[in-house]
């Protein structure tokens, strides 16, 4: 069932201070209108641009900072508004809601959280709920990303709508057959009960609660205080599958005829093929059906991955240089310095003293585990592509541009992904089988090779960050911050929604460049340090850049937290009771008192050690994290095999305030991960460029956190702020970890580390892998490392 | 091509495939077992964990023609068919991963318990109860960084084997 395009639907209030009804009991009310669709089973529907009131910022007086009145949050919330288009929920005859969720799904629980607020509001158990992904539907525009922590901000209203539609349908239905009227019917766990007994379910309602036509209702939501799933700790509804190995992802899919494909890269980064020079050969190999020559290289598809991977070794292909054919990291630096913009020289006291500090984030791949891979099926003027997609519309857009056919011969559907932090908003894969299935005729199961991910692949881009800050007095009088970065690759969406939604943007980011606008967006320095900028410099298009788990923020705030502890240090104050002083609001007060708290922050720390803490605040939520990290010799010089091991963070708390929580245990999961990804940045994890290629080929080069990185001691603290929202999770822990982490390290050792990771100016550990051929071979030796 | 005859899962299978091309392949592309998870191909990341006669293996680095008749393959799939869990029951690992909501995105999780059961063997054949240092010694990657976790359930699954 699909709603026509021109359903619109309204919302009954249309201002924030309407919202409340101060009802004599003193709770809130919120009317919302949604519609019973015609047809012969219930179909519950709500506009997914529900939520969020018309934006409030032009009645705020002029901010010190753009994101802490109107944030990237409000923004993606803004930007769907106008699409009117319909989300639904479907009940069947055994009492399942079934939602197709337009958002991707890779690990961050949102198919889960999605369940739950689905079972509360139609009062049923969230294992009768069934949260699958929609295809792309291009009718929602800018309403299907998945990025910026925003999917449970923006859809936890709408969500909520069709499921109070379809249960008060389902009582309208039992009123009937229950001879009795719906006031006094109780709904628990998918049955509805009349005062008598007499008790019907939700699967025996379902056809009658269908309507013939589709009818407009009105809805009252249900208010927090009778939340019995919402805020309870839940497990992810697709663990029994991955624990089985049931869980499938793309390359799991049986798409008939869809064989195994691979891709020969150039040996520089963002070269082009010139011809394979023994295409008869390679196609002789053992399994090898075809080979074909396309944009980005030699795509070869065979029986098996493994064939492929010989063919792609055996490949003898001229290539066209890359457009950073020779730099490497220093000159790439050197053109970022260039670019950097000049302080604003602020006004101060002639004996104010100045902290002027710059900071260096090399690359980093922001390569899940699950590869790029799609399936792709091109033929007879149709295309239908399988893929991790966070931006499918973008997807399908992008395909039909590459393939020229019209975006609706294209059906985009969206699988659930190995992770993404970033990597899934881009549709490289989908597009490169698109163009392998096409140039074969033939569908293909397309997949990168690890080796490709970060030699190829998208990367975090490589930036500088200078601060410089004046105080006296016990003040801080100004802190300026120029942050000049390789151009973050926007063209997935977000860039789109910025220029869309120009008009109703605070008043200077309407005319900022897409990337200046994110920026400032989501950059806010949560203290009161006088005059305060932070401004964004963009300066080298060349790379294959995206928006790394939690973008800008944890370079920002790695330099701003360093700079933190250096002021404080200059004004004879404890790092804690400096933040305290100088913090600005009381929920990031208070993720930061109860970090500090509960990691026992002062405490005698043996030399070589040392505690260290750092806040953020975005995603309309705080937090704060506390380590203590281990830089003696010992710790630092242990060894594991293909590793890298140097400081070790041995313990830490976390303690996030992330607005209205619906899945504790979801919440707590991604500060954990987010805390790893921290963790790896500030620590271990970079690719390095030499000679126009980036050296990294394999998770023993790029140093992901790996369990000997891991505090053996780590603890998620949630606080309540008592906020009615749900705030952002998927990237709210990262920020945080990689400051706390970068503090530690500057009072463990002594000195403030200038270049990130810390490791990246060692010494090269590992055996840089061949360029030619692309990928290396397969071992044979795993018999002989069994345990 | 070469037939090759061996047992996965409990069951004796037989395939056509060139002695090179790797276990791994052979047990996705060919067998359709989609558990085991391609990461890396170069035993690195481990996400194709499995077990080769009860001992962990990564079978992206095996040849298939180095698997003999007499060879006993398990993969997450046939996990729960081992160490004498009652029929229709989880694995205890796999218990204990649904306890402590280890998994996020899931891609390497088929690969940690396959490699969290063989080390929980290995320490207690070395006469010792799992510590720190061994969960140390655990390589698969997990690119969600769920480490905690995994490390609370390996400990967990350890007291129920």
């Amino acid at each position: 069932m699909r709603p026509g395009p021109h359903t619109v639907l309204e919302r009954r209030v249309t201002t924030q201070s309407d919202l409340t009804d101060t009802s004599p009991a003193g709770a809130s009310r919120r009317g919302f209108l949604g519609y019973v669709l015609g047809g012969s089973t219930l179909v519950a529907a709500a506009d997914l641009g529900l939520g969020r009131a018309p934006a409030a910022h032009a009645a705020v007086p002029s901010p010190p900072q753009v994101a802490e009145l109107y944030d990237l949050e409000d923004l993606q919330t803004d930007a769907a508004r106008p699409t009117a288009n319909l989300i639904t929920i479907t009940v069947d005859d055994e009492g399942r809601a079934t939602f197709a969720l337009p958002r991707s799904e890779n690990g961050q629980g949102i198919t889960t959280s999605t369940a739950m607020l689905i079972a509360e509001e139609l009062d049923i158990d969230v294992e009768d709920v069934v949260v699958e992904l929609a295809p792309a539907r291009p009718e929602l525009v800018f309403n299907q990303l998945t990025g910026g922590s925003n999917t449970t901000v923006s859809t936890y209203t709408p969500v909520r709508v069709a499921a109070a539609i379809a249960k008060g349908a389902l009582l309208r239905a039992a009123a009937v057959q229950l001879r009795t009227t719906v006031d006094l019917l109780e709904s628990k766990a998918g049955v509805i009960r009349a005062p008598g007994g007499a008790s019907a379910t939700y699967g025996e309602l379902a056809r009658a609660a269908a309507s013939e036509t589709t009818q407009r209702v009105e809805v009252d939501l249900k208010p927090a205080s009778e939340f019995t799933t919402i805020g309870t700790p839940r497990n992810r509804v697709d663990a029994r599958d991955i624990v089985t190995g049931a869980k499938k992802f793309v390359t799991d899919l049986d798409v008939p005829d869809a064989l195994p494909t691979m891709v020969c890269r150039p040996p520089t980064l963002n070269g082009t093929p010139r011809a394979l020079r023994n295409r008869a050969e390679v196609l002789a190999m053992p399994g090898v059906t075809d080979v074909a020559q396309i944009a980005t290289g030699i795509a070869v598809r065979a029986e098996t991955f493994g064939q492929c991977i010989e063919a792609i070794r055996a490949m003898d292909v001229e290539w066209n240089g890359g457009p950073v054919d020779g730099e490497d990291d220093e000159s790439v630096l050197a053109g970022l310095r260039r670019a950097a913009l000049p302080m604003a020289v602020p006004k101060v006291p002639v004996l104010a003293k100045t902290v002027d500090l710059e900071f260096e984030f090399m690359f980093r791949s922001s390569a899940a585990l699950e590869p790029y891979a799609a399936i792709a099926d091109v033929r007879d003027g149709r295309a239908e592509v399988w893929a991790g997609l966070k931006a499918p519309i973008v997807a399908q857009k992008k395909i039909a541009e590459a393939i020229l056919l019209p975006t609706t011969a294209i059906t985009v559907n969206v699988v659930t992904g190995g992770g993404s932090f970033g990597h899934k908003l881009f549709p490289d894969h989908a597009v490169e089988a698109a163009r392998a299935s096409k140039a074969m005729g033939k569908p293909v199961k397309l997949m990168w090779h690890r080796a490709d991910e970060p030699r190829q692949g998208r990367v975090h881009p490589l930036c500088t960050s200078r601060v410089r800050a004046t105080h006296l007095a016990g003040q801080v009088l100004s802190f300026e911050q120029r942050h000049t970065s390789v151009e973050t690759d926007f063209s997935h969406g977000l860039g789109d929604m910025l220029s869309a939604t120009a008009a109703e943007l605070p008043p200077g980011v309407g005319n900022l460049s897409v990337a200046e606008g994110i920026f400032a967006l989501t950059q806010e320095l949560p203290y009161d340090f006088g005059v305060v900028t932070q401004l964004l410099t963009e300066a080298d298009r060349r790379f294959n850049t995206g928006s790394m788990r939690n973008i800008y923020s944890p370079d920002v705030r790695v330099a701003n937290e360093l700079v933190v502890d250096v002021l404080a240090a200059a004004l004879r104050k404890d790092p804690l009771d400096f933040r305290l002083q100088f913090l600005k609001d009381e929920r990031t007060r208070a993720v930061l008192e109860r970090a500090a708290e509960v990691a026992g922050w002062g405490k005698a720390m043996p030399p070589g050690t040392a505690m260290g803490l750092a806040v953020h605040k975005e995603y309309k939520g705080s937090t704060a994290c506390v380590v203590e990290l281990d830089c003696r010799p010992e710790t630092v010089g242990r060894t594991v095999r293909d590793a890298v091991t140097g400081p070790r963070v041995t313990k830490a708390v976390f303690a996030v305030d992330a607005g209205l929580v619906v899945n504790p245990r979801g919440l707590e999961a991604q500060m954990i991960g987010g805390f790893a990804d921290g963790l790896a940045l500030t620590l271990t994890s970079s690719l390095h460029l030499r000679d126009g290629h980036f050296l990294e080929a394999s998770w023993d080069n790029y140093f992901y956190t790996r369990q000997w990185n891991v505090p053996p001691d780590f603890r998620v603290e949630i606080v309540d702020a008592g906020v009615d929202q749900p705030g952002g999770a998927g990237e709210a822990g990262v920020a945080a970890s990689a400051a706390a982490v970068a503090c530690a390290y500057a009072r463990a050792t002594g000195s403030v580390p200038k270049r990130f990771p810390i490791n990246h100016d060692d010494p090269i550990s590992f055996e840089v892998k061949s360029f030619v051929p692309p990928v290396p071979a397969a071992p044979t030796n795993g018999r002989d490392l069994t345990y | 091509m070469p037939m090759h005859t061996f047992t996965v899962n409990g069951e004796t299978v037989t395939v056509d495939a060139d002695d090179d091309v790797r276990l791994l392949w052979v047990i996705r592309d060919l067998l359709g077992l989609t558990g085991p998870k391609y990461g890396c191909g170069i035993n690195v990341c481990k996400a194709c964990t499995s077990h080769l006669n009860g001992k962990a293996f990564n079978p992206c680095a095996v040849r298939v023609g180095d698997v003999a008749e007499s060879d006993e393959v398990t993969t997450i799939e046939g996990l729960a068919d081992t160490d004498g869990t009652p029929e229709g029951e989880l694995h205890p690992m796999q218990e204990a991963w649904l306890e402590r909501d280890v998994a996020q995105c899931g891609y390497c999780q088929p690969g940690q318990i396959m490699a969290a059961v063989a080390k929980v063997k290995q320490v207690r054949a070395e006469g010792r109860s799992v510590t720190e240092a061994d969960l140390d010694e655990i390589r698969n990657v997990c690119r969600c960084g769920t480490y905690t976790r995994i490390r609370e359930a390996v400990k967990l699954g350890a007291a129920r084997m």
